[in-house]
């Protein structure tokens, strides 16, 4: 029986040659992951334990990226606690303020993931680099301790389902209106305790950021993981960042899944998700009588420098509409850096955004864009929970970057392809 | 053996309705206790009383893995969350923070809101005494049985790191 992906590195990783759904297995990690909201609680249960060291200072990695720069005392303490027992245990891997920015977008950056990799994070967006073709996924902070500790951690080997996207995306249809209408077909437990594998000739020439968006939002349908094969583009940006390749896996033609779906993209439009969950979805056509108070482009989903370029080519020469606050957040530093270089920042002034510096904030009702009762947000984000951006009367709708710009500037959610 | 009243939701309750992320600045259970399921059902934390029963559709605890949410559950004084299922990293934190979480869809049908029940979370089984019905919820995975035997995750990574 041939194995999928997920299969395979797990199989990798726990030292067998075969592994199936369902096996409980030891598994090795190449990195864990934690930040300043999930790391407080996993060192605590860490300090229990009595050891004096991690398993690998090189293997742990720490990002304050939540409430940071700090919110309030309270925040600032939590980072400050995180940031206390980096210095005293000598993680290597450990980024403040103004060195690192949001952890899903950073690590793959920074080099620290690569095909065939296994990494586990105490954030649920985790499972972001199985764009990159690495197995990913997110636990708690207790979980996150053991393996801080020991290096490994036990895991089920969840059954695999399939997405294969095959035809010609539209202009402004992107990675995130892939995720959303797969969420949109499966629901929010679709995925529940599987792997969510990615597939066919749109994904195969895919660009990394938008295979790391589609990655990203595995776990708004239930899934353990999202995975697709590393493709031209992943290896190009895993060897410059790295010096290595990884190992590349692909499934077997004879690999089992649990439910295989076929979608032919090329009619399809930029999705939207209404309130209060990922998969209520609708395409943009069927969105436009929505008035909105606040757009957010940024956010471990939707904030890597091809979706700033994409809302800075909607903006360009425009201006929001009046009723709109619109707020542009760069994931990293370095999106940071790059975006300011190519210009886009004088196209986010000229329209009237605000630029933030690097943070989850407002994509959890953090701070950064909190909304108040009775406002809406079109935002490039991945929750829309009642009360996610802040007063529980108060409503996100998620869209991709180019349909979060249109918005923008129309005051309502539309599509580019109305601007004149 | 938890004896309580049932507190009851329908699905999809995600980590944000369990505990916001605008409290995510303590991990301290009681306090999180303070503010557990607000922008669900504000009467939620003057309501329940220690030993009190979540039970909920499918899907419970689904969005962040924030350890919070079951925290601030037990933190609320909730003895243990019956759905028609969980969401995985729910789960897998609740049994490591001590929380027992007890899957049965039946259970969840023949519950209402206010029902007294009786819960054993070694058997799995599910009395609700206001209408006199059993249930049994399905037994934990092997490998958790052993780890919550052990006394949870820590215990059991300390008895290995010592080895």
């Amino acid at each position: 029986m041939g194995m999928t992906i997920s299969e395979k590195i797990l199989a990798k990783h726990a030292g067998k040659d075969i592994v199936k759904p369902g096996d409980l297995l030891e598994v090795d990690v190449d990195i864990v992951l934690s930040n300043d909201i999930t790391a407080p609680i996993a060192i605590s249960e860490f300090r229990k334990i009595g050891i004096d060291h991690v398993f690998d200072k090189d293997k742990v990695v720490m990002v304050a990226d939540h409430y940071v720069p700090g919110k309030d005392v309270k925040s600032a303490e939590q980072a400050k606690f995180m940031h206390e027992f980096a210095r005293e245990y000598g993680i290597k891997h450990y980024y403040d303020v103004g060195r690192g920015g949001i952890e899903h977008a950073l690590l793959p950056e920074e080099g620290l993931v690569k095909p065939g990799d296994l990494i586990i994070g105490a954030d649920s967006h985790t499972c972001t680099y199985g764009g990159l073709g690495a197995f990913s996924t997110g636990m708690g902070s207790t979980d996150i301790a053991a393996a801080m500790a020991m290096g490994c951690i036990w895991m089920k080997v969840p059954p695999s389902m399939k997405f294969i996207f095959e035809g010609t995306l539209n202009r402004w249809v992107s990675g995130k209106d892939l995720i959303l209408f797969t969420i949109g077909q499966i629901g929010v437990d679709g995925a529940l305790y599987k792997a969510m594998e990615f597939a066919g000739s749109v994904i195969e020439a895919m660009s990394v950021d938008q295979r790391l968006t589609i990655a990203n939002m595995a776990i708004e349908a239930g899934g353990k993981n999202g995975i697709m094969k590393a493709n031209k583009q992943v290896l190009d940006y895993v060897g410059s960042r790295t010096g290595t390749e990884g190992i590349v896996y692909e499934s077997d033609e004879d690999a089992k899944y649990e439910r295989e779906f076929s979608f032919d993209v090329s009619d399809m439009e930029p999705q939207v998700a209404f309130p209060h969950l990922p998969s209520n979805i609708r395409p943009v056509s069927q969105a436009r009588d929505i008035v909105i108070d606040q757009v957010v482009i940024g956010s471990c989903t939707n904030g890597r420098l091809e979706d700033l370029r994409t809302a800075a080519e909607v903006l360009k020469g425009r201006n929001t509409a009046e009723n709109v606050r619109l707020i542009v957040i760069p994931a990293t530093q370095e999106v940071y850096r790059k975006a300011m270089d190519e210009g886009l920042f004088d196209i986010f002034l000229d329209a009237n955004a605000a630029i933030s510096t690097p943070t989850c904030g407002p994509c959890l009702g953090g701070h950064m864009g909190v909304m108040a009762a009775g406002e809406r947000a079109v935002a490039t984000t991945n929750r829309n929970f009642v009360g996610r951006m802040g007063h529980p009367k108060s409503e996100v709708y998620l869209a991709n970057p180019a349909v979060a710009a249109a918005s923008a500037v129309l005051g309502r959610i539309g599509s580019p392809d109305e601007l004149d | 053996m938890f004896v309580g009243k049932a507190w009851k939701y329908g699905r999809d309750v995600n980590t944000d309705d369990i505990i916001s992320a605008k409290y995510l600045v303590s991990w301290d259970a009681f306090e999180l206790g303070k503010n557990c399921m607000e922008a669900l059902d504000p009467d939620f934390i003057k309501n329940v009383r220690e030993g009190d029963m979540v039970v909920a559709e499918e899907n419970f605890g689904c969005g962040s893995s924030r350890e919070h949410a079951p925290l601030a559950l037990k933190g609320a004084g909730v003895s243990c969350v019956i759905a028609k299922s969980f969401a995985r990293i729910f789960y897998r934190n609740a049994i490591n923070i001590g929380l027992p979480v007890l899957e049965s869809p039946e259970a969840v049908e023949g519950i209402s809101t206010g029902d007294e029940l009786n819960v054993d979370p070694e058997t799995g089984e599910i009395k609700n005494i206001t209408t006199g019905k059993t249930f049994h919820a399905s037994p934990y995975p092997e490998f958790m049985q052993r780890l919550m035997n052990a006394g949870g995750l820590i215990e059991y990574v300390k008895t290995r790191v010592r080895s």
